[in-house]
C-alpha cells in the first residue's frame, strides 16, 4: 500500500458525486440525444420462429413506402462484414448481426429497415415479407446436450460449445475419506440486468476522411477493435465518442451486433444512421440475456460440518450463439471455493447452444449463480448435521491470518477478515432478538424464516478466464490508463478512456488525483477523449475501476508530483529528496525556500532554461496500469484470476403469508468489506442497487420461453423489475480490510450485493417453508410457485391427518 | 396536425402526426431531451412529466391529448441555469441516482409528492416513487433524497400550495 489512510483528505470522505449535477437537471447526454444532420432511423424485423430456414425475403412493399430508404438482409451484411468475434475456438458457430439463411431463435433479427423516422421504419418493417420454413428446435439445456437433439449450428456438429472438467486437488481421495456426502441440484433462471435505457447506437461514415464515427450506449472492452475487424477497416478509421452517458448497463451494454449493423448501413447509404432499440427489440433480440444455469453439486464433509471437497457441474444454456456465455462459466473459477477452506474441487463447465436469445456479460459474470449454488450447499450441510448455519460458515471460513490464501484453482485471495465481519453483523442485528422476532411472526400464523449467505466479490478484472478456456488466447494484460495535463494557467485536466454507466468515474479520478496532488478535486476537470485519442483501456467490467482506473490515476498523479518536485529541487539547487511537496508547493525546509503551484507551472510551461536537464517541457503525465498480480498464462488448468476479493455477509428476515405466498422481507442486513472505500456514496449505491438486482433474480425476473420456443416475458408487464415496494430498507455494516495489492487498499464493489442476495433470499424463502417439508431449488422463486407449493403441502398434511 | 402546448411556462406549438406520443414530441419537436424513453409501455416511469402538476407517463399519451395542459418537464424544475431546485440538490446530496436515466422521472414524481405533502412518511415516499423503476440504486438513496428535500422544504420560507389530500381527508 502506498498511502496512509489516516492522512486521507478526500478519499473515504463523504463528498458529492460530481456526475449527479447534470443528471438531476436532465442534462445527461445519452445516445438517443445524439442528433446527426440527415440522420436515418432503423427498425428491425424479428423472426417469429425459434428455428427456421429463411426461404425468401421480399422487401419491395416496404421499399415502395414514402420515406423508406433501404432494407438490409443478413445475406448482404454477411458478405460485407466478418462474423462477430467469439472468444472460443468454435469457428463453425458463426454469429452475424442479422440472421443469414437460418433464424436460430424467436426474436432474432432477420432484416433491418431504414427510413426517415423510426415510426416510418416500423411501419415498413411490417411490410417486409419473409417466407420461413420452420425447423425442429431445442429450448432446454439438458435436451440440447443430447446427441439426438437438433443442433442449432449443424456445421458445428452438436450443441456443445464448451465441456471442460477441471480437477484441482485430490478430489476423489477427499470424497473417499469424508464420512458424509450430499448431492443436490439448483437452477438459476435466465435473467439479466435489463437497464432502463435500451441499447442504442448512431454512426456516420465520411468517405473523404475514411472515418467511421460511432456514438453508443456502450460498456465494452475492445469495442473499436471489434468494430474495425467486423467491418474489415483499419482500426484507426473507427472513432468511438466516449462522452456519451450510458443509461445503466451492469455488464450487458455490449451492442457489437447493433453497431456493425448500423455502421454498415451508414457506410452503404452515405448518411448517418441510428438504431435505438425499443423494449421489444431489446428483450427479444438485443442479445442481452444472462446466465441460464443448472448446477449439480456434491459435497464431502465431516461430522463437524467441515467441507473438504466439492464437485460442481454447471450446465449453461448459452442461447443461439456463443456470446459471452461460455466465459461466464470461467470467471467463477477465480473464487470457486467462495470464502471457504475447501481443499479440492472438481468443476465441470458445460455450455450448450439452444434456440434462445444470446447472453451477454451480466454483473458478476457468472459469480452470483455460482455463489447461489455454493451457499445452498453450505445450508444443506448445516441442515444435514443439525448445526447452526452461521457456525458452519465460521468453521469453514478462511481465517484472517491465512491470507494471502491460495485456493485450489490457482488464485490467491488478497486479504479478508470474514469472522470479524460476521461478528459485527450479528451484533448489529442482535441475532437472538432476530430469532425471537421470527418466532413471533411464526406464532402469528405467518411462515417466517432467516436467510444467510456469505460470498466473495472478485475484483480488479483481468481476462484470465479467456486463455484458461481457449488455449489459442494468450492475453495476459487487461490494462487501464489515465492522463493528467496541467495547462499553462495551472488548471488540471484528467482524461479517462471509456464510457461510464453510472459508476461515477469522474468523481473517482478527481478524488484520487486531488488526494495525491493535495489539491481540491472539484477544481479538476475530467474529460473523455474519443477512442482515437485514448490510452489503452478495458472499460468498467469485473468490479475493476476503483482498482484499475483509481490505480492509474494515482500513479499518473505520483509521476506529476515527482516532476514538480524535481523542478522545485532544481531551482533550489538541492537533491530531490531534500525538498517536500505539500498542497501544490515545493519547499526546501533547510533553505527556507518555497515555490508555489503557479511558479512551478510557469517554469514547466515557459522556462525551458530553468528545467533540469532531460526534462520534457509542459506538465503532462500518463500511466498505463497492469492488473496487480496478473501477467501469467494458465498452467495445469490453474490461473491467477482477479487480484482483490471483497467480502459480503447477508442476513434476511422474511415472512410469507401462507394464503398469498408473497414473500415479504422484514429486515435486510449486509456486512460489506471492500477494503478502503474511495467514495462512500458510490459504494453504498452499488451495494443497495446490487441487492435490489439480486432480489429481482431471486424472486421476480426471468426470460421465460414456452414449449413453442417463444419468449413470453418480453416487456415490463411480465418481466418484473423490483419497484420501491419490493425492495426493503437495507442496513449496511461496514468493515475495512485493505488489499495489499492496491494503492489505497481499495477493492471492487460494482457487483456487491448482487453476488450474495439471491442466495440469501432463496435461503430465507426455504427457511420459511421448511416446516411444511418443502423447498425451492430454482430461481426465480415466484409468488405463484410459493403459493402453489404451500397449498399443496397443506393439503397433503390435511389428508394424512 | 398542429398542437399547442404550454411547456415549462412557455407557449409552444408544433406540427405533429396524431399518433405521435407526448414523449416523442417533447424530445423531437421541442428538443427537451431530459424526458427519457424506457419501456414505452407505461411501466418504468422514465418518461414521467407533470401534467397540471400530476405525474403522467408521456409514452402513454399522444401529444395532441396534452393540448391545453400545463406540461412540466425536468428542464422546468431548475430555477436558473446551473442552479438546482431543493429536490434536485437533495438527490445530489444523498447520491439518489447513478446512471441518471430514470432520474428526471424520479425527481418529477418526488416533486409532485412534495407539492402536496411536505412531510411524507417513508411509506408515502415509497408509494409516490413506486411507479418509477430505478435499476441502479435499489431506491435507498432516492428515499433518503426525498426525505432530505422534505426536511429542507419544511424549514423553507417560501409558501407552498395547500396539502389537498390532508384537507380532503379532514
Amino acid at each position: 500500500m502506498s498511502a496512509d489512510p489516516a492522512s486521507f483528505r478526500f478519499v473515504s470522505t463523504n463528498r458529492r458525486v460530481r456526475e449527479d449535477r447534470r443528471f438531476v437537471a436532465g442534462r445527461g447526454h445519452y445516445v438517443a440525444d445524439v442528433a446527426l444532420e440527415g440522420m436515418l432511423h432503423v427498425a428491425v424485423v424479428a423472426s417469429p420462429h425459434p428455428a427456421a430456414r429463411i426461404a425468401s425475403i421480399d422487401a419491395s412493399a416496404a421499399l415502395a413506402m414514402p420515406g423508406v430508404h433501404y432494407v438490409l438482409t443478413g445475406e448482404e451484411l454477411a458478405a460485407a462484414t466478418d462474423p462477430l468475434m467469439n472468444g472460443l475456438d468454435t469457428p463453425k458457430v458463426k454469429r452475424h448481426p442479422l440472421a443469414v439463411g437460418y433464424a436460430r431463435y424467436g426474436g432474432e433479427w432477420v432484416a433491418a429497415v431504414v427510413a426517415e423516422s423510426r415510426a416510418l421504419a416500423e411501419d415498413a418493417a411490417e411490410r417486409v415479407q419473409i417466407d420461413y420454413e420452420p425447423l425442429p428446435f431445442v429450448i432446454n439445456a439438458e435436451e440440447a446436450l443430447k446427441p439426438e437433439s437438433p443442433p442449432v449450428h449443424p456445421a458445428h456438429g452438436s450443441n456443445v460449445l464448451l465441456d471442460r472438467t477441471f480437477v484441482w486437488g485430490e478430489v476423489e481421495k477427499h470424497f473417499a475419506e469424508s464420512p458424509r456426502h450430499l448431492a443436490f441440484r439448483v437452477t438459476w433462471g435466465r435473467s439479466s440486468t435489463v437497464p432502463i435505457e435500451t441499447f442504442g447506437v448512431a454512426a456516420s461514415w465520411d468517405p473523404w476522411r475514411d472515418m467511421l464515427d460511432v456514438w453508443a450506449s456502450i460498456q465494452m472492452p475492445k469495442y473499436p477493435d471489434q468494430i474495425a475487424r467486423a467491418l474489415r477497416i483499419p482500426a484507426n478509421n473507427v472513432r468511438v465518442h466516449q462522452d456519451v452517458d450510458v443509461g445503466g448497463s451492469y455488464g450487458v451494454k455490449r451492442g457489437i451486433k447493433q453497431t456493425v449493423l448500423v455502421a454498415h448501413l451508414a457506410r452503404r447509404l452515405g448518411r448517418p444512421v441510428r438504431l435505438i432499440e425499443d423494449r421489444l427489440d431489446n428483450m427479444g433480440g438485443g442479445d442481452a440475456h444472462g446466465p441460464d444455469r443448472i448446477f449439480d453439486v456434491e459435497l464431502a464433509f465431516n461430522d463437524d460440518g467441515i467441507v473438504k471437497s466439492m464437485k460442481i457441474r454447471a450446465l449453461d444454456n448459452a442461447g443461439a450463439y456463443a456470446g459471452r456465455a461460455p466465459f461466464q462459466l470461467g470467471k467463477p473459477i477465480g473464487a470457486i471455493v467462495g470464502p471457504y477452506q475447501i481443499e479440492s474441487v472438481q468443476y465441470r463447465a458445460q455450455s450448450v447452444t439452444s434456440n434462445k436469445a444470446v447472453q451477454e456479460a451480466v454483473r458478476g459474470f457468472g459469480q452470483a449463480p455460482t455463489n447461489y449454488a455454493i451457499e445452498t450447499g453450505i445450508d444443506k450441510v448445516a441442515a444435514a448435521l443439525g448445526l447452526d448455519r452461521v457456525e458452519v460458515r465460521r468453521r469453514n471460513f478462511i481465517r484472517k491470518e491465512q491470507f494471502p490464501y491460495l485456493i485450489p484453482s490457482g488464485s490467491t485471495y488478497d486479504s479478508g477478515d470474514y469472522h470479524t465481519v460476521v461478528d459485527k453483523v450479528l451484533s448489529h442485528i442482535d441475532f437472538a432478538a432476530l430469532e425471537r422476532e421470527r418466532d413471533r411472526l411464526r406464532a402469528s400464523g405467518l411462515l417466517a424464516g432467516i436467510g444467510i449467505a456469505a460470498c466473495l466479490e472478485p475484483s480488479g478484472a483481468n481476462s484470465a478466464f479467456e486463455p484458461l478456456l481457449n488455449e489459442k488466447n494468450t492475453t495476459t494484460t487487461w490494462m487501464d490508463s489515465c492522463r493528467i495535463v496541467v495547462d499553462g494557467l495551472g488548471f488540471v485536466t484528467v482524461t479517462i478512456h471509456n464510457t461510464s454507466s453510472g459508476q461515477g468515474h469522474e468523481t473517482l479520478v478527481s478524488t484520487v488525483v486531488g488526494e495525491v496532488l493535495q489539491i481540491d478535486p472539484d477544481l479538476i476537470r475530467v474529460v473523455r477523449p474519443d477512442s482515437l485519442a485514448c490510452l489503452p483501456s478495458n472499460s468498467p467490467v469485473g468490479s475493476r475501476m476503483a482498482i484499475m482506473l483509481g490505480g492509474a490515476a494515482f500513479h499518473a498523479a505520483q509521476k506529476l508530483k515527482t516532476k514538480l518536485t524535481r523542478i522545485g529541487a532544481h531551482q533550489f539547487g538541492v537533491g530531490e529528496d531534500e525538498v517536500v511537496y505539500a498542497s501544490g508547493h515545493v519547499s526546501d525546509a533547510k533553505g527556507g525556500k518555497q515555490l508555489g503551484w503557479i511558479e512551478l507551472v510557469n517554469i514547466a510551461h515557459r522556462h525551458f532554461h530553468l528545467l533540469p536537464e532531460g526534462t520534457e517541457p509542459g506538465l503532462e503525465t500518463t500511466h498505463v496500469m497492469q492488473v496487480p498480480t496478473g501477467g501469467a498464462l494458465p498452467k495445469d488448468g490453474k490461473v491467477q484470476m482477479y487480484p482483490c476479493h471483497s467480502f459480503e455477509f447477508h442476513v434476511v428476515l422474511m415472512a410469507i403469508d401462507p394464503a398469498l405466498g408473497k414473500p415479504k422481507i422484514k429486515r435486510y442486513v449486509i456486512g460489506h468489506d471492500c477494503g478502503t472505500v474511495i467514495t462512500p456514496h458510490i459504494v453504498k449505491g452499488m451495494t443497495l442497487g446490487g441487492i435490489a438486482h439480486g432480489l429481482g433474480a431471486a424472486l421476480l425476473e426471468e426470460f421465460v420461453y414456452n414449449d413453442e420456443g417463444q419468449l413470453i416475458t418480453q416487456g415490463f408487464m411480465d418481466y418484473l423489475l423490483p419497484s420501491a415496494h419490493e425492495v426493503p430498507e437495507v442496513e449496511i455494516v461496514h468493515h475495512c480490510t485493505p488489499s495489499p495489492f492496491t494503492v489505497f487498499g481499495q477493492k471492487g464493489s460494482g457487483e456487491s450485493g448482487y453476488l450474495g442476495a439471491p442466495a440469501a433470499i432463496s435461503a430465507a424463502v426455504n427457511d420459511c417453508v421448511a416446516s411444511l417439508g418443502i423447498s425451492f431449488n430454482k430461481l426465480p422463486i415466484r409468488i405463484s410457485a410459493i403459493g402453489d407449493a404451500i397449498a399443496e403441502a397443506q393439503q397433503a398434511k390435511e389428508q394424512t391427518r | 396536425m398542429k398542437v399547442e402546448l404550454r411547456i415549462n411556462g412557455q407557449n409552444r406549438a408544433a406540427e405533429v402526426e396524431p399518433r405521435k406520443t407526448l414523449l416523442d414530441a417533447l424530445r423531437d419537436n421541442f428538443l427537451l431531451n431530459g424526458t427519457h424513453a424506457g419501456c414505452e409501455h407505461g411501466v418504468c416511469g422514465a418518461c414521467t412529466v407533470l401534467l397540471d402538476g400530476d405525474p403522467v407517463r408521456s409514452c402513454l399519451m399522444f401529444a395532441v391529448q396534452a393540448d391545453g395542459y400545463e406540461v412540466t418537464t425536468i428542464e422546468g424544475v431548475a430555477p436558473a441555469p446551473g442552479e438546482l431546485s431543493v429536490i434536485q440538490d437533495a438527490f445530489c446530496e444523498t447520491h439518489g441516482l447513478q446512471c441518471g436515466y430514470c432520474t428526471p422521472g424520479m425527481i418529477l414524481a418526488a416533486h409532485a409528492l412534495l407539492q402536496r405533502n411536505v412531510a411524507p412518511t417513508r411509506e408515502e415516499i415509497v408509494e409516490a416513487i413506486s411507479g418509477n423503476i430505478c435499476r441502479c440504486t435499489g431506491y435507498g438513496q432516492i428515499i433518503e433524497a426525498v426525505q432530505f428535500a422534505a426536511q429542507r422544504l419544511q424549514k423553507a420560507n417560501t409558501p407552498r400550495p395547500t396539502d389537498v389530500s390532508v384537507v380532503e381527508a379532514k
